[in-house]
């Protein structure tokens, strides 16, 4: 026993080859996969990773798609997704799925390569100065310049990924560090230098809230995708408390699943394309509560029309998003999980009983703006009719809960994504992989990619449009590769959907450029990458199609053509506020248009 | 956005405290031009004794919530370890150095040497048509100095930007 620790200390003081070195600290991490694509600058540890099992490489087809693959790793395993991408190109490539992961707070650590030291900035091959092009589109970034701080780099980019905010650490490795030795050190004990997040919640603070909270008469619960990031843990917390207190809740895009969708304490996704109730319920509020959500411009609308008459509290870990938006009353800076086992805890603690009274007719008036049924659409079953692409994803919900096996929904970017959030309903967190912030086109099918790789006997659909699909489609080829039973449930409405939808309502009708004028047979083309192409073009096909698909076991495209003409709603225009909601044609249009300022708006 | 513009602007002097490390500056200017904050002023040297620490002084302006949001966002920075508000904790001194090049002969030349005297610059260079005028002060006493030269020949301005620090035993 002891001659081992000895051997191991010795081993420890050693040095070896800097991409041994770099793949030992991975493993020490605890990485077990990273989605990447060789190149000239990355041989090194190419060659190392020949040499050993502990670390899995999965070969994508584009360094875009390996970032979005490690998210879809992250978001459904709350560990630190990996990428390894050459230089240059490779990480040049690879700036999409890092700015999505940083808007969307997705911890990453993806390496790069460099040409070697006493090349960099002569313009040598495939250079590219990486860490300039990288710091804004990540949380950090580190270039090695001396092999002694490689592996103390490698896991300080693991620290700062994945604590406070989570986000993507890019460390940019020139080639002699990965060749040349390099000792190895492990991770530090000792805290942080200078970077230290606040975790723990303020106690007064906390007791403000309670108390605010047991005062209120209209209170709301918005959650985000903080409180998926603070871990199941935290969701139980939120459920609980909400259980406890009888608030009703919302959520975010981000946050979905935090709190079961089928809990009647749930309003639905807020903001833009969010219900009727939420939205209303957010504007009337007179305490908001705001757990680990952002205040994005997608779900206040216009700013100073949005809850005007609210106190609010708002949870966040990280204290720039406090106050950016929407100033707040009382500030928070904390974990959500933290925050919200302190507030249970609280609530517990104040001998005050809340307002049952008040909360009561509060959830009447919620309940009566829940009986206009905002998402409410009509499906004509008459054999051959036109499928409508809500009734797809209702279906597609209502057929996966009866098989009732573990499912993970990613989607692309569009008005399918907006359906996904409205009509899949998610009970439990992690389940759901979009692309928020950034909203990355082409981001669903490599982020299915890697929840498969994470997940391999669950089931994982990537829900997407006809236009984002094609944006990363070459990854096709890396499910095959993988023998990844990833399902592509394509709503084909033969548009870019959403911008057809904008230009129909705000744009005088001209389709500009949003009309694909030459879709490729998605069927076939499911064929020529070794999967399965399925179709349906009317609704008594659908039902089929889709028990088909995921009964396959190999990779499937299901095409499903849909109605060209719906529209996503409701829909909060641009520049509007959320009691200023389009409402479906199913119901009396409402009062809401695009005014000059909102035109303007994104 | 329409509830910031309308609301009063102020000035602020925020010390930064940061590892001295590759890439640092970089960061804390690209957070101000990438979210479009303004800089007015800004200057950096390492502080401590063995070269680890640099201080960074920044001189910006916008409304209270704004100031606000530049000092989290540089707070969040990795290697920051201190964000200090000058302008808003108290007492604070604010100096700058300017190197002030005037060419003139005559009346001009004479009037622009009595005025250094009286702003107490340095005279640091001399030929027989011009003066290099070292000056300290803040960066009212600067502009006001320079602005006077201007009539009597100021041919060139090299300016530090604002050092900054506490009055008093108080700390970043």
């Amino acid at each position: 026993m002891s001659t081992t620790t000895q051997t191991q200390t010795a081993i420890d003081t050693e040095s070896a080859p800097g991409a041994e070195i770099l793949l030992r600290a991975l493993k020490d991490q605890g990485v077990e996969v990273v989605f990447g694509y060789p190149g000239g600058a990355v041989l090194p540890i190419y060659d190392a990773i020949f040499n050993q099992n502990a670390i899995r490489h999965i070969l994508v087809r584009h360094e875009q798609a390996a970032v979005h693959a490690a998210e879809g790793y992250a978001r459904s395993t709350g560990k630190v997704g990996g990428v390894l991408v050459t230089s240059g190109p490779g990480a040049t490539n690879a700036v999409t799925g890092l700015v999505d992961a940083l808007m969307d707070s997705i911890p990453i650590v993806c390496l790069t390569g460099q040409v070697p030291t006493h090349l960099i900035g002569n313009d040598a091959f495939q250079e590219a100065d990486t860490t300039g092009i990288t710091r804004p589109a990540t949380k950090h970034n580190y270039l090695v310049k001396r092999p002694q701080d490689l592996a103390r780099v490698v896991h300080e980019a693991f620290y700062v990924a994945k604590s406070g905010r989570p986000g993507p650490v890019v460390i940019d490795l020139p080639k002699d560090i990965l060749i040349g030795p390099a000792p190895y050190t492990p991770a530090a004990v000792a805290l942080h230098r200078s970077y230290r997040p606040q975790t723990e919640p303020d106690a007064g603070q906390i007791a403000r809230t309670v108390q605010l909270l047991k005062t209120a008469k209209r209170p709301v619960i918005y959650t985000g995708g903080g409180v998926i990031n603070a871990g199941p843990a935290a969701s139980a917390a939120l459920v609980k408390f909400v259980r406890k207190t009888g608030i009703p809740v919302t959520s975010t895009l981000m946050g979905l699943g935090a709190y079961p969708s089928n809990d009647p304490h749930f309003l639905g996704m807020l903001g833009m394309h969010g219900t009727y109730e939420a939205n209303l319920v957010m504007h009337g509020c007179d305490v908001m509560l705001n757990v680990g959500a952002r205040f994005d411009d997608r779900v206040t609308g216009r700013l100073n029309a949005f809850s005007p008459d609210s106190t609010k509290i708002h949870i966040d870990i990280d204290p720039s998003s406090i106050n950016k938006n929407v100033p707040v009353q009382v500030p928070i800076v904390a974990d959500a999980g933290r925050a919200l086992e302190a507030l249970l805890a609280a609530w517990d603690a104040d001998p005050a009983p809340s307002d049952r009274v008040a909360l009561a007719s509060w959830w009447k008036q919620i309940d009566t703006w829940r009986g206009l049924d905002c998402l409410k659409f009509t499906q004509d079953m008459t054999p051959g009719a036109i499928i409508k692409p809500q009734y797809a994803i209702q279906r597609l919900y209502d057929i996966t809960r009866e098989l009732g096996r573990e499912t993970y929904i990613s989607t692309e970017v569009g008005q399918h994504q907006m359906w996904a959030a409205q009509y899949f309903r998610f009970d439990q967190p992690n389940k759901w992989m979009t692309s928020g912030g950034l909203g990355t086109m082409g981001y669903g099918l490599p982020a299915a990619m890697g929840v498969q790789i994470a997940h391999p006997d669950a089931l994982v659909i990537d829900i997407a449009g006809e236009a984002s699909i094609l944006m990363n489609i070459q990854e096709m080829a890396t499910l095959s590769q993988y023998r990844l039973p990833v399902k592509v449930f394509i709503l084909n409405n033969q548009y870019m959907g959403m911008v057809r939808q904008w230009q129909e309502l705000l744009h005088g009708g001209r389709y500009s450029e949003s009309y694909s004028e030459a879709l490729p047979d998605f069927v076939k083309l499911a064929d020529a990458f070794h999967g399965v192409g399925l179709r349906a073009t009317s609704v008594d096909q659908l039902d089929d199609v889709i028990r088909e698909m995921l009964a396959c076991p190999r990779a499937v495209i299901a095409d499903i053509a849909v109605d060209q003409k719906e529209n996503c709603f409701p829909m909060i225009p641009s520049g509007a506020a959320h009691n200023e909601m389009i409402l479906g044609a199913e119901h009396a249009s409402q009062g809401a248009s695009v005014t000059d300022g909102g035109l303007a708006l994104v | 956005m329409s509830n910031t513009t309308d609301l009063p602007q102020r000035s602020a002097t925020i010390s930064v405290l940061v590892e001295n490390e590759a890439g640092v500056l970089a960061r804390v200017i690209g957070l101000f031009s990438g979210r479009g904050y303004n800089i007015d002023s800004l200057t950096v040297a390492p502080v401590d004794d063995a070269g680890n620490r640099s201080r960074i002084n920044i001189v910006t302006s916008g409304t209270e919530m704004v100031i606000e949001q530049i000092k989290a966002q540089l707070d969040r920075l990795v290697p920051v370890y201190r964000v200090a508000d000058l302008s808003k904790q108290g007492p604070h001194i604010a100096r700058e150095l300017a190197l002030i090049k005037v060419v003139a002969t005559g009346d001009n030349r004479i009037e622009a040497l009595r005025l250094a005297e009286a702003f107490r610059a340095r005279v640091i260079d001399a030929t027989t048509e011009s003066f290099v005028f070292e000056m300290t002060g803040n960066t009212d006493k600067l502009d006001a100095f320079i602005e006077l030269m201007r009539k009597l020949g100021l041919a060139e301005v090299s300016r530090t930007g604002v050092a900054a620090i506490a009055r008093g035993t108080r700390v970043i």
